[in-house]
């Protein structure tokens, strides 16, 4: 690496990194603190899983460091292994049959690549219907060759969600990168740290203000450790979160938050949705991919439901 | 029960390939093996869930449900590397002797135990499975098997058991019969189909059988088949079928599956 390589990171992304390290340095000291002072050393169920929690953000946050270092063909690479272990899990989860086959290896082998290809060629006019559209009647002609009917409807349909949630949804992500905005040019990665920052932000920081003040269950149902302190909380300081990165957006700090704000809703509606399938399945977790998380899945449910709707926002308000 | 058949009818199991290979052929075994690991790893993300007994290096007899090819592979996969090289599946000669590569593939790779189905197949002669599987467990190797006699390929959740097992059981106490439970794999490989979809899978390791001295046959098999289906996870149990026929068959006639006989 030479010197224009390193001062090159020293970017507004690259102090962005800095920053994230630093948090993630902090954390991991207050949790080792925590280990010592509260559990003496010994096993603590609550503080453990934080450790492991923090342990899984560093190497995702080294992951995604990693992938922006690698420009826009790391990011598409790096979302296209999330959604196709995303797909995975969902498609394993989902009850299928035999004829369920082609549809199946059409998700994987057709769909998941051709959507990737199609962010990576930019080709805004065909990836947002690609498989909204093609995919969507594919599919379930592909289902009706294999000749069984039984829970046809059923089968179908989970088939084409998990394509709707883990590529569809989760390739807008790397797609942020095509959106042409103004007086923006070459900085569009850090539209991405925006959003997952914020989402992520307020996951963590809605588990942090349930864990201190939570009480009254928002959906008992659904998601018995989602609570209304937390909601809120989380929720209002990863608003505040959004409206101080403006600087890093191009939106005034009062358009970030109204953005942020958004982010957070959806993300948080996201967890609430995907919680109501897993309970349906009757699992806690979709997979135990990441320890401490559980699956991609159970880690990328709220950026699935935020990233399209920040895309269209800024698509829509930012972009000529 | 048929160890003391006469020499004639006494099936002639391949000789070990192993120690008269050449190193290349040692070299390219190993290697496959290791292919073939990884690509069950990173393809189906399979994670072995042992029970609470868990690993065990003493002798072993691995029974598990049987609805793809790829089920041997997977579960020997699963095991820890030092039971791998103990543990042998067995596999049926008249599939598996037909070409070179799967000659290679079943006797280099796997060290896989041939046997003879009791019925003639193709120009194979007639053979004694129980016989063979016998003498590899008289010889200390541990040893999986598909009890259902063939590839479940239906709805039902578990075909019944074949009496080899029992008489396995019978004759060898010392050893641990373990019951194992491949989940998804079927939805991975269907019959009939070349590329697999990558599905997750788990491999779940039950308790050994406890030996029941004077167990009749039929309860055998019926402790023997709950064994495996208390296995399958929670989520998988809500939306079964219901089991083909509790009972279990009385025939011998395919004692034990080997895997691929019938592709």
């Amino acid at each position: 690496m030479n010197a224009d390589d390193f001062f090159h990171l020293f970017t507004p992304t690259g102090w962005l990194f800095v920053g994230v390290t630093g948090v993630l340095v902090l954390a991991s000291s207050i949790a080792a603190v925590l280990k010592w002072r509260v559990a003496h050393g010994a096993p603590h169920a609550v503080i453990d899983n934080l450790i492991s929690r923090i342990n899984a953000w560093w190497v995702m946050v080294g992951t995604i460091g990693l992938a922006f270092l690698f420009g826009k063909n790391g990011v598409v690479v790096l979302f296209f292994l999330i959604s196709f272990h995303a797909l995975r899990e969902f498609l394993s989860l989902a009850y299928t049959r035999r004829g369920d086959y082609t549809a199946m290896a059409a998700a994987f082998y057709l769909a998941l690549p051709m959507q990737y290809f199609l962010v990576w060629t930019e080709w805004y006019g065909l990836y947002s219907i690609f498989i909204p559209v093609y995919a969507f009647l594919l599919l379930p002609i592909l289902a009706a060759t294999g000749g069984d009917t039984q829970r046809f409807l059923e089968r179908t349909a989970k088939v084409q969600w998990g394509l709707m949630v883990s590529v569809f949804c989760i390739s807008h992500v790397p797609a942020l990168l095509t959106l042409p905005v103004i007086g923006f040019e070459g900085k569009n990665m850090l539209l991405i740290a925006f959003l997952v920052i914020v989402v992520q932000g307020s996951d963590v920081l809605q588990y942090i203000w349930g864990k201190l003040l939570g009480k009254r269950k928002v959906a008992p149902v659904l998601s018995p450790s989602k609570t209304w302190e937390g909601l809120i909380g989380g929720v209002t300081s990863a608003t505040l979160l959004g409206a101080a990165l403006s600087g890093i957006t191009p939106f005034a700090p009062l358009q970030a938050a109204g953005m942020a704000l958004l982010i957070c809703l959806m993300g948080f509606f996201g967890g609430l949705v995907m919680s109501a399938i897993k309970r349906d399945r009757g699992v806690k977790d979709w997979g135990s991919m990441i320890e401490g998380h559980g699956g991609m899945l159970d880690r990328t449910d709220s950026v699935i439901f935020a990233a399209p709707v920040f895309f269209h926002a800024v698509r829509y308000w930012w972009v000529p | 029960m048929t160890t003391d058949a006469s020499p004639a009818s006494r099936p002639q199991a391949l000789p070990p390939t192993q120690p008269q290979a050449s190193p290349l052929r040692r070299f390219v075994a190993a290697l496959a093996r290791w292919v073939i690991i990884t690509g069950a790893g990173v393809l189906t993300g399979v994670r072995a869930v042992w029970g609470s007994t868990g690993p065990s290096a003493d002798q072993t007899v691995y029974f598990a449900n049987h609805s793809s090819h790829g089920d041997f592979v997977l579960l020997w996969a699963t095991l820890p590397a030092d039971l791998r090289t103990l543990t042998r599946p067995v596999a049926g000669e008249d599939y598996w002797d037909r070409s070179p590569l799967r000659r290679f593939i079943g006797a280099d790779v796997f060290n896989a135990l041939m046997i003879r189905r009791e019925t003639q197949t193709n120009s194979f002669p007639a053979g004694d499975p129980l016989a063979q599987l016998s003498a590899a467990l008289k010889a200390g190797d541990s040893l999986i098997i598909f009890p259902e006699g063939t590839r479940n390929t239906g709805d039902a959740v578990l075909l019944p058991l074949k009496s080899g097992i029992y008489h396995l059981s019978k004759s060898f106490s010392q050893v641990r019969f373990v019951p194992v439970w491949i989940e998804n794999l079927k939805r991975v490989l269907p019959k009939g189909t070349f590329l697999p979809i990558p599905l997750a899978c788990s491999v779940r390791f039950g308790a050994p059988l406890k030996w029941v001295p004077q167990e009749d046959k039929k309860l055998f098999l019926q402790r023997a088949s709950q064994a495996l289906l208390d296995l399958r996870p929670e989520y998988d149990r809500e939306a079964e079928l219901p089991l083909a026929a509790s009972l279990p068959s009385e025939s011998a006639a395919h004692a034990i599956d080997e895997p691929g006989a019938d592709a």
